[in-house]
């Protein structure tokens, strides 16, 4: 458990003048779920996007499972077993639940395999597994730009998981999620994720969600991480609550 | 090398004078096409039509004024009415009644709208002016020509290509870039070009500027014809091939850069009409050579910027 | 609509096909013509699924055409030159490809027109190899070793194009339905998405361009056996725009569809265009904006429509 999975060293990468990562220093540890929270602008994503290829840091290291993945593609980086959900949910909106699933099954099992049917049995089978997993099996036949945002949130959370990885990184996973079927999904999801074994790193504004699921809680601030520990002792940190829960209770309801 | 000199000196220098008259009239097409994407985010493939179209007016207009009896020099404004009447009939009519549409849809169907706008126009010119070339230079007669030393040499060449071709095209340059930088309206059009909600948001008419945007491109493509009309004779398919050409230039520079149209237009057009002296099999291949050269050293084009997407 | 459906109508219009070419001798040459685009049509529509759409198309067919061309007179077998033609075609789809599928939209819908112009302006250049606009004649070619007369010649192409016209759609049918098909789609809602899967967006384009320039290699195969004299045209910007056309026409939802629209659009074109000879490419512009505009299913679309209707 207490065994490494990612590790970034002295992650820097300003866009003009703002720091968005200015010394990001953190090890994941294998098996763990660790809450990334902090006000909008402290570089959350930021941290989400150098790890998966999309920004390159302009300095520091990135190592996963002991190899060095800075400078990767986010195909390569993937295919090493990073996955990752989007703020946004990123669906094919001209296909169904079940056709997006099964893409990202034909993505782990081999694209440019030989003509036969993407919904081919064994794909769609395990498309249909996955769905139900996640509770979306009676919306799999329904085409992606018709789902409401809970929906797609978990539709875009069951493509990630679907590709298998060791690590998944889920930015703000409940965001835009009905607040009475908040903790339903989230308990479903932590269900899946351990099930399968997945390390997951979530960046979350919701202090229940941290509090109930989070293994460990990183606090960002404006490029840095200012705390870093147990929720319990987190949570209850004076000046997280002032700086971070403050203002992100003022934005949660602002959103609602 | 000295000597390579003393024998291709003199045509060396016809090469780059040609050059310099031919990339300003590429110049004012492609800053045009450039100027309406960067504003409309639509690539308007019948951009070359236009060209074709206000040489063929000016061309009618100036054989029109020759024959009334008009003075000689009324050649000149001549070209800057057809322009004028061209940009102002055709730019309101296509962006109200086509583009105004389609601003919503697909990229590819936006493209496929303006290439049937293509298509119909390539159409109305032979409908209008037939086959047959054509042909009226009375604007650059009038002027004559002018002895250009070049080292103990010199090249007589007329001042129509040496003066009002590249001085127009450097007005355009020069005032467009005052103007958009300079000026509420031009300031205006820059803003929704960088960032189109936060200005329509901020209550600029979106409207207004484009049709406001897209009558002044389809009048600068106009006016590249009705100048290039006196040099060369018109004949079908000079649309198309202006289009490519612009497009090459607008892919060498970036989409949307103005100044980088301009020094797109003149490595372009520097380089065909050194082709077209000394290696005369290259001359069609010159242009893309440089487009495509310049893509994979940088896919975005020389000036061009990388549009990062959110997410 | 179920495959069994899509199969069904598929044979009625084969058999349509074969009972007017039986009945109409004159017929059989211009369906040939027909299949022949649509074969190319068909490729167009797996970029249009992309979201891409290429002005340049013709560059393939006129490839693999010139080939055939100057191949004819050695291996005078139909049986080898049409899979040279689609070979040929297909490996420079691969090298324009390379360079191409880096690039969206319009780039990419310019960039295919600005090498096919190349390619047409070197054809019509290049007078020693290509004869220039004169173009070459193609020797009528064997068919596994036999001479047929002039009947059987043109039965024996319209077979061949029936073939492989059927062998082609139901190939794209498979490849639309696997994975790889289905991310071309992926490619125009949400690209970002397959590079963070792991898939190469570049890699889906490419496979996809390069089928679609065997399939225009195969359509410039059968045109230059069937039409025996190739010209530059074959590569020119309108060939490639028909292309575009009968997709849109014909309806981009299903692979019947780029034939039923080659069909009616060679069909309309033997009455009128004749008529309209001048006006041609300014009435397949009109009723491109009337299909985009007002029929975006195009002709197979509204067989769809109305099949839906019955059932």
């Amino acid at each position: 458990m207490s065994e490494v999975l990612l590790s970034a060293k002295g992650l820097r990468l300003a866009f003009g003048g703002v720091k968005a990562a200015d010394g990001i220093d953190l090890d994941v540890l294998d098996g763990e779920f660790l809450a990334i929270i902090g006000p909008n602008g402290a570089g959350k994503t930021t941290f989400i996007n150098m790890t998966t290829g999309y920004l390159k840091p302009q300095g520091g290291e990135i190592h996963f499972a002991g190899e060095r993945i800075l400078g990767l593609s986010p195909r390569a980086i993937v295919r090493r077993g990073i996955a990752r959900s989007f703020q946004l949910p990123q669906l094919f909106t001209e296909h169904t639940v079940l056709e997006n699933a099964a893409m990202a099954v034909a993505a782990r099992e081999g694209f440019f395999s030989a003509l036969k049917p993407l919904l081919r049995p064994a794909w769609r089978e395990e498309a249909m597994d996955l769905l139900a997993r996640f509770g979306l099996t009676a919306i799999a036949g329904t085409r992606a730009d018709a789902l409401n945002e809970g929906a797609r949130k978990l539709a875009d959370i069951a493509m990630a998981v679907a590709l298998r990885p060791r690590l998944l990184l889920m930015d703000e996973p409940t965001s835009g999620v009905a607040a009475s079927e908040k903790m339903e999904i989230v308990e479903r999801l932590a269900t899946v994720l351990r099930d399968a074994r997945v390390t997951a790193v979530f960046v979350e504004h919701d202090m229940e969600v941290v509090g109930r699921f989070a293994d460990r809680v990183a606090v960002w601030s404006q490029g840095r991480i200012a705390a870093l520990g147990q929720p319990e002792r987190i949570l209850n940190d004076p000046d997280v609550r002032r700086e971070v829960i403050g203002i992100e209770t003022g934005g949660r309801h602002a959103a609602a | 090398m000295a000597e390579w000199f003393a024998d291709n000196g003199l045509l060396l220098g016809l090469a780059l004078l040609d050059g310099l008259a031919y990339a300003a009239l590429v110049f004012m097409v492609a800053v045009g096409l450039n100027l309406v994407f960067g504003v409309l985010r639509i690539l308007n493939v019948a951009h070359g039509s236009l060209f074709a179209i206000g040489g063929y007016t000016a061309a009618s207009l100036g054989a029109f004024a020759a024959a009334r009896g008009l003075p000689d020099w009324m050649a000149l404004p001549v070209l800057l009415l057809a322009a004028v009447i061209v940009g102002g009939i055709a730019g309101p009519l296509i962006e109200r009644f086509l583009l105004r549409r389609i601003y919503s849809e697909e990229p590819v169907l936006q493209l496929l709208v303006t290439f049937a706008l293509f298509m119909i126009l390539e159409d109305v010119q032979k409908l209008v002016w037939g086959v047959q070339p054509l042909h009226h230079d009375a604007a650059m007669r009038w002027l004559g020509t002018v002895d250009v030393p070049f080292g103990t040499d010199v090249i007589p060449f007329t001042a129509y290509q040496l003066y009002v071709l590249p001085g127009v095209a450097l007005i355009t340059l020069v005032g467009l870039a005052w103007f958009l930088r300079r000026t509420l309206t031009g300031r205006v059009i820059v803003a929704v070009t960088t960032d189109r909600e936060a200005a329509t948001a901020m209550g600029i008419d979106a409207k207004k500027i484009f049709l406001l945007t897209f009558t002044f491109g389809a009048g600068l493509a106009a006016l590249g014809g009705a100048l290039a009309s006196p040099t060369a004779a018109l004949v079908p398919g000079v649309g198309a091939g202006t289009m490519v050409l612009s497009f090459a230039v607008v892919a060498t520079a970036g989409l949307g850069q103005v100044e980088g149209a301009a020094i797109a237009a003149l490595m372009i057009g520097l380089g065909r009409s050194i082709a077209v002296y000394f290696l005369p099999e290259a001359e069609v291949l010159v242009p893309y050579i440089i487009m495509v050269g310049v893509l994979l050293v940088r896919p975005n084009g020389l000036f061009g910027v990388t549009e990062t997407r959110r997410i | 609509m179920n495959s069994r459906t899509e199969a069904f109508l598929a044979a009625l219009l084969a058999l349509a096909v074969l009972a007017a070419a039986s009945t109409t001798p004159w017929l059989v040459f211009v369906l040939t013509l027909a299949l022949a685009k649509g074969i190319a049509v068909l490729g167009i529509l797996l970029l249009l699924r992309a979201g891409q759409v290429s002005f340049g198309h013709a560059l393939f067919v006129a490839f693999s055409a010139y080939t055939v061309a100057f191949l004819a007179p050695k291996l005078g077998d139909a049986t080898l030159l049409l899979p040279i033609g689609a070979l040929f075609a297909g490996v420079l789809g691969l090298l324009v490809g390379l360079f191409v599928v880096r690039y969206r939209e319009i780039f990419f819908g310019m960039l295919n027109l600005a090498l096919s112009m190349v390619f047409y302006s070197l054809l019509e250049k290049l007078y020693t190899i290509t004869k220039g606009t004169d173009g070459i004649r193609v020797p009528a070619a064997t068919f596994l070793g036999r001479t047929l007369d002039r009947h059987g010649y043109e039965w024996a192409l319209l077979l061949t194009a029936l073939a492989l016209a059927i062998l082609c759609a139901v190939f794209a049918r498979f490849y639309l339905a696997s994975p790889m098909g289905q991310a071309l789609s992926g490619i125009k809602t949400r690209e970002a998405r397959l590079e963070f899967m792991g898939v190469s967006a570049r890699r889906v384009l490419l496979s996809a361009y390069v089928i679609s320039a065997v399939m225009a290699g195969m359509s410039g195969a059968l045109i230059a056996m069937t039409s025996r004299h190739v010209t530059p045209h074959l590569g020119y910007w309108t060939a490639s725009g028909e292309l575009v056309f009968i997709a849109i026409l014909g309806g981009a939802g299903g692979v019947i569809g780029p034939f039923l629209g080659a069909i009616v659009f060679e069909l309309v074109r033997v009455y009128a265009a004749a008529s309209f000879a001048d006006a041609w490419q300014l009435i397949l512009g009109v009723v491109l904006l009337l299909v985009i505009l007002f029929a975006r299913g195009g002709l197979w679309g509204m067989v769809l429509k109305l099949c839906g209707r019955r059932a």
